[in-house]
């Protein structure tokens, strides 16, 4: 069950991202682009590409980049499906079915509303749920009202704040105040929070992410093939993917716990990783709840605990858990499914490449993204030569 | 209230016919015994197909709660903020619902709640739930 372990290493990123929120390409000549700069990035060239990973019809992007790959996963889970896209293609060049596979992403919502061109690009979820006869009369409003009814419980039953919910926030627009992509950079308080509008309770505007442009790819390659290309290799040490329901909250089993639970030892225990030695977490954080089941989950702190885990501002910098250097959804960016950017950061900080907010010589970090509706959960753990 | 009336849909006729007489149907699987939710053409819990439709006590406890400030699809602002609460009903099951009758912000996580009637433009109701722990009936 180990022949995961740093067989294959993420060896290029490219990311677009700007502070204003919008874009100025979109749809395929973004996602070209992306494919393109992550692979001038590893030291690659598209002839290399023999796999592909992409949440709309792979063969057809394949068909667009001309290229004539032997490995296709469209996995379209949501937000995590690149964290699913990284865990499949590892498995599938540890098993040599491919050597180089290219995943990316783009979506561009903010600039689309206002051109209103009725163009989003591909839809990425599949069937409309059943939930059409038996949930949208309720007016339910998607997709907050889901993490705010998980918020509910999870303050019902562990006796969380909305303090401390704001702290999480808090703490990482302060990293986002060091990043000059980000589109939110002004410091905020617990009071900006829990003092902003509320949208579906408890959640307040502050508790909910951005809706940016934003687009990113990944390159990922064998251990041995990753020794020679320009960049220093991030190793997969672990990957595991779990899913406990679909659109459907009446279906989640418990409200206060995702199927990050399952995902998140089974990724620890192949990386051989624990999260006291994980330097830096990217936790997928469309909402301050997602972030703080996300902790709990992964085993950062016990179940019930994650409220009072984050209100001592250990998330932020300088803290002893560092999550979300970029800035996270929350502040950075968020274009519907955040998932590519979570791997982004995490690959740059290991590589020592995050400018201001640079973490001191992080060696292992995780990449936990959340699809859906916390429905697909899929956990990334990475590393450097020194954790091989 | 303003909302998207669920279409009549006949797979479902035995629950929204029911609804007609303020009785809260859920769908039965024969080989586990059991109730499931939502309606679906086999049983999620052993995918046989020996189904039916048995009433429902009409009761419940919320489950978790969040009150919509800003409406969801298919309501209107001037309606104001609502209640929309995850049930769970002693048949073992849990129901995604509003619970009306009382200010949404009084809706709390393990408040005993009644079923209620929303009539739709057809006759047939959708099923909501009101604080209160004794059955009701419409009319």
């Amino acid at each position: 069950m180990t022949g995961l372990r740093a067989a294959t290493a993420i060896v290029g990123i490219a990311e677009a991202v700007s502070p204003t929120g919008e874009l100025d390409q979109r749809g395929l000549a973004l996602e070209a682009r992306m494919i393109r700069e992550a692979l001038a990035d590893a030291g690659l060239g598209i002839g290399d590409v023999d796999g592909l990973c992409y949440g709309g019809n792979p063969s057809g992007m394949a068909e667009f980049l001309g290229i004539h790959p032997r490995f296709l996963d469209g996995t379209a889970v949501g937000g995590s499906s690149y964290e699913l896209h990284v865990e499949h293609a590892a498995a599938a060049i540890a098993a040599g079915l491919c050597e180089v596979v290219v995943g990316v992403y783009a979506a561009t919502p903010r600039s689309d509303r206002k051109r209103s061109s009725g163009n989003n690009g591909p839809r990425r979820f599949g069937p409309p749920p059943p939930g059409m006869e038996w949930e949208m009369p309720y007016g339910l409003r998607g997709p907050i009202g889901s993490y705010a009814l998980s918020a509910s419980r999870h303050m019902a039953e562990y006796g969380t704040t909305s303090e401390q919910l704001a702290q999480i926030a808090v703490d990482t627009r302060r990293w986002a105040a060091l990043n000059p992509s980000a589109r939110h950079r002004d410091l905020i308080t617990i009071d900006d929070v829990v003092g902003s509008p509320m949208q579906a309770s408890p959640l307040h505007l502050l508790d909910c992410c951005l809706v940016t442009d934003g687009a990113g790819a990944f390159v990922l390659t064998s251990a041995e093939r990753a020794a020679d290309l320009a960049r220093p290799p991030v190793y997969v040490l672990g990957a595991a993917s779990a899913s406990d329901h679909g659109s459907s909250m009446t279906q989640m089993p418990d409200l206060t716990t995702t199927a990050g639970a399952v995902s998140g030892p089974a990724a620890f225990s192949t990386a051989g990783v624990t999260p006291p030695e994980v330097d830096l977490l990217m936790g997928y954080d469309s909402f301050t709840i997602t972030a703080l089941l996300h902790l709990e989950d992964l085993g950062f702190c016990a179940k019930g605990e994650g409220g009072e885990f984050a209100a001592d501002g250990k998330l932020g910098p300088g803290g002893s858990l560092p999550m979300n250097t970029n800035g996270g959804g929350l502040s950075c960016t968020h274009p519907g499914q955040y998932g590519m950017f979570l791997i982004v950061e995490a690959v740059r900080q290991l590589r020592g490449e995050a400018g201001d907010r640079q973490l001191d010589g992080p060696e292992v970090a995780v990449a936990h993204g959340s699809g859906g509706v916390l429905s697909t959960m899929g956990t990334v753990v990475l590393g450097t030569e020194a954790t091989r | 209230m303003k909302l998207m009336e669920p279409r009549d849909d006949e797979r479902h006729e035995p629950f929204w016919t029911a609804t007609r007489e303020g009785i809260l149907m859920l769908p039965w699987c024969n080989e586990c015994d059991a109730a499931f939710w939502y309606p679906r053409p086999v049983c999620p819990r052993c995918l046989g197909d020996d189904l039916g439709w048995r009433a429902a006590e009409g009761t419940g406890v919320v489950y978790a709660v969040s009150v919509q400030h800003r409406p969801g699809t298919g309501r209107d602002v001037d309606d104001g903020p609502y209640a929309v609460a995850v049930v769970s009903l002693p048949e073992g099951v849990r129901m995604l619902t509003n619970v009306i009758g009382c200010d949404p912000g009084d809706v709390v996580v393990d408040m005993a709640v009644t079923v209620a009637w929303h009539e739709l433009s057809d006759g047939r109701q959708l099923p909501m739930f009101e604080p209160g722990s004794q059955p009701t009936t419409r009319e």
